[in-house]
């Protein structure tokens, strides 16, 4: 479904990937690990157009996404939820998921995405008329969540949705990550805590200094020697 | 009632020429033609403002437009019938040029302020040098068209209630786009680009798109109050109508009123210009500077105590006010 393919992308003089090529397929959830500032971030930014590329290509489905802009990319059925959350701390529980659905594709669906979203995550439903701002930092990324599904994409991508979350609050996330997996969405996820998202995807991929070192099936690189690469790089 | 009250008010409105006023009338319908002609230009400065796109430099839209209709007449004869459409396409292009760049490179905050600061002064400082054409820092005056009190195809009337009316139908025309804006997905959007351009943008809102066309209108809306200006004063110069000056101005008359309010920016406008004439009547040349003093120490007072402007701030105390019939307050909407 998606095919990142031997990507070089950068801000200004600064080089952060190095000829990447990931690629998933449809139905899949892949995880990207690493130690920071290997390039994580900046991956999922050229997914989801935030970040220019300035060698390789960039595929969904065959077409090439090259050059498209953020909206465009949204409106082709990839949603991102960024690192740190960024919701509309002002905007309250449900504009936030309103400005999810800002497209006018998904603005048609609003009533009955909102309503997938609501069942997925009940505790959004309780507090629709809170300003965001007010929500706890589980409760944030929950609604980050959310809001990404309201654009009714077909892949999420997850950057460090456990960023700042008490260990209580990551394993409800993680709870949570599988079961929008088995509502059927694509999933590219990166991640700081490797093992547990190890047992959530189906294949990974190690990310250090901007290139890719390792690839393999979750199951398989589960031993001690990948997961200790993927938190100190060595 | 909650219907009502406007339409009285617009009623007083039209009223206002034939109102018995005593023997200021006219220079009381003079301060309301300023007053009108200022709050078209306040509710297109809060067009951007209110969603966190601070300009400093509004006068560079509102010199381009007076200068370039009033030029435009004074050397070719070209009608400002004409001579607006090209005006407004000027200030439209100036914004595009100011505001592409720094829209897609992400120039937000201070750092976007202080290039419009920049603008203003620049239009300006071009203003002056081209002496030959703009009559430089000496102003330069609407040649009259002679042929009588009533021009149509000049826009020029002896008769002030004409002017008033024009002035009148602009204002409310600026009220209408206002609320058009206030009403729709462009809202929505630029509330959450003001709140995060990094979440709006991975939502799938186009950011730089939406900004341009909200920079787009309120200049235009500047460059037709820069229009109106120099149609009814007849007597342009740069330090009026371009540069820091009249563009912090601008800034203070609308959040005195209030940005997030349709009325606020013309509550803030008239409360200025009211001070400004006031005192300076009052004092004549005896006090000079206390209207800028008094406005400053008014601006610090507000922006402590009423954060919403003065009037958005009533307002809000008005709705908050202890009611006997809890059901029916109307929810109130943020700001």
């Amino acid at each position: 479904m998606l095919e990142v393919d031997r990507v070089t992308a950068g801000y200004g003089e600064f080089t952060a990937l190095w000829d990447v090529t990931l690629r998933v397929s449809a139905g899949e959830a892949v995880a990207v690990v690493g130690p920071n500032g290997a390039g994580k971030t900046t991956l999922m930014r050229i997914v989801s157009g935030l970040v220019p590329i300035r060698a390789g290509d960039l595929r969904l489905d065959g077409d090439s996404l090259k050059g498209r802009r953020a909206h465009e990319i949204v409106s082709r059925g990839i949603a991102h939820v960024p690192e740190g959350r960024r919701i509309f701390p002002r905007l309250t529980v449900e504009e936030n998921l309103k400005m999810g659905a800002f497209l006018p594709a998904a603005r048609r669906h609003y009533a009955e995405t909102a309503r997938r979203v609501w069942d997925l995550f009940p505790v959004l439903a309780e507090r629709r008329r809170q300003r965001a701002g007010t929500l706890s930092g589980g409760e944030q990324q929950m609604l980050a969540v959310g809001r990404a599904l309201m654009s009714r994409p077909r892949l999420i991508l997850l950057d460090e949705p456990s960023l700042g979350l008490a260990p209580v609050m990551v394993l409800r996330l993680f709870d949570l990550i599988r079961r929008v997996r088995e509502e059927g969405y694509t999933i590219l996820i990166v991640e700081q805590n490797v093992r547990q998202v190890l047992s959530l995807v189906d294949r990974a991929y190690l990310l250090e200094v901007g290139r890719i070192q390792v690839e393999g099936r979750a199951a398989d690189l589960a031993d001690q020697d990948f997961v200790r690469k993927a938190y100190v790089g060595i | 009632m909650k219907r009502a009250l406007p339409l009285v008010g617009l009623h007083v409105l039209v009223a206002l020429p034939w109102l018995p006023l005593g023997p200021a009338r006219l220079y009381i319908l003079h301060v309301v033609i300023l007053i009108l002609i200022w709050s078209v230009v306040g509710t297109a400065w809060s067009l951007m403002g209110r969603f966190g796109l601070v300009s400093l430099g509004h006068g560079a839209f509102l010199g381009v437009g007076a200068y370039t209709t009033v030029l435009l007449w004074n050397f070719w004869g070209v009608p400002p019938w004409i001579g607006t459409p090209l005006a407004v396409a000027a200030a439209c292009f100036l914004a595009l040029v100011l505001g592409y760049p720094c829209f897609r490179f992400r120039v937000v905050g201070h750092y976007f302020a202080l290039v419009t600061l920049a603008l203003g002064e620049v239009i300006r400082l071009l203003i002056i040098a081209e002496r030959d054409w703009t009559g430089g820092s000496l102003g330069v005056t609407l040649k009259d068209a002679g042929a009588g009190a009533v021009n149509l195809v000049a826009l020029q009337f002896a008769d002030r209630r004409v002017f008033y009316f024009i002035a009148l139908g602009v204002w409310l025309a600026g009220l209408l786009v206002w609320r058009w804006v206030d009403r729709s997905m462009t809202r929505s959007a630029l509330e959450a680009i003001g709140e995060d351009e990094t979440a709006a943008a991975s939502v799938g809102i186009p950011v730089t798109r939406f900004k341009l066309k909200i920079t787009l209108l309120s200049a235009t809306l500047t460059a037709v109050g820069g229009v109106l200006y120099g149609q009814y004063v007849t007597y342009l110069d740069p330090g009026t109508l371009a540069g820091i000056g009249v563009s912090l101005r601008i800034v203070f008359a609308v959040v005195l009123g209030g940005m997030y309010t349709l009325l606020g920016p013309t509550v803030g406008t008239a409360l200025t210009i009211a001070l400004a004439e006031y005192l300076r009547v009052a004092f004549g040349v005896r006090f000079l500077g206390m209207a800028e003093t008094i406005y400053g120490l008014a601006l610090i007072l507000i922006i402590i105590f009423l954060p919403a402007g003065l009037y958005g701030g009533l307002r809000e105390l008005w709705r908050a006010r202890p009611r006997p019939l809890a059901a029916a307050t109307p929810p109130v909407r943020p700001a």
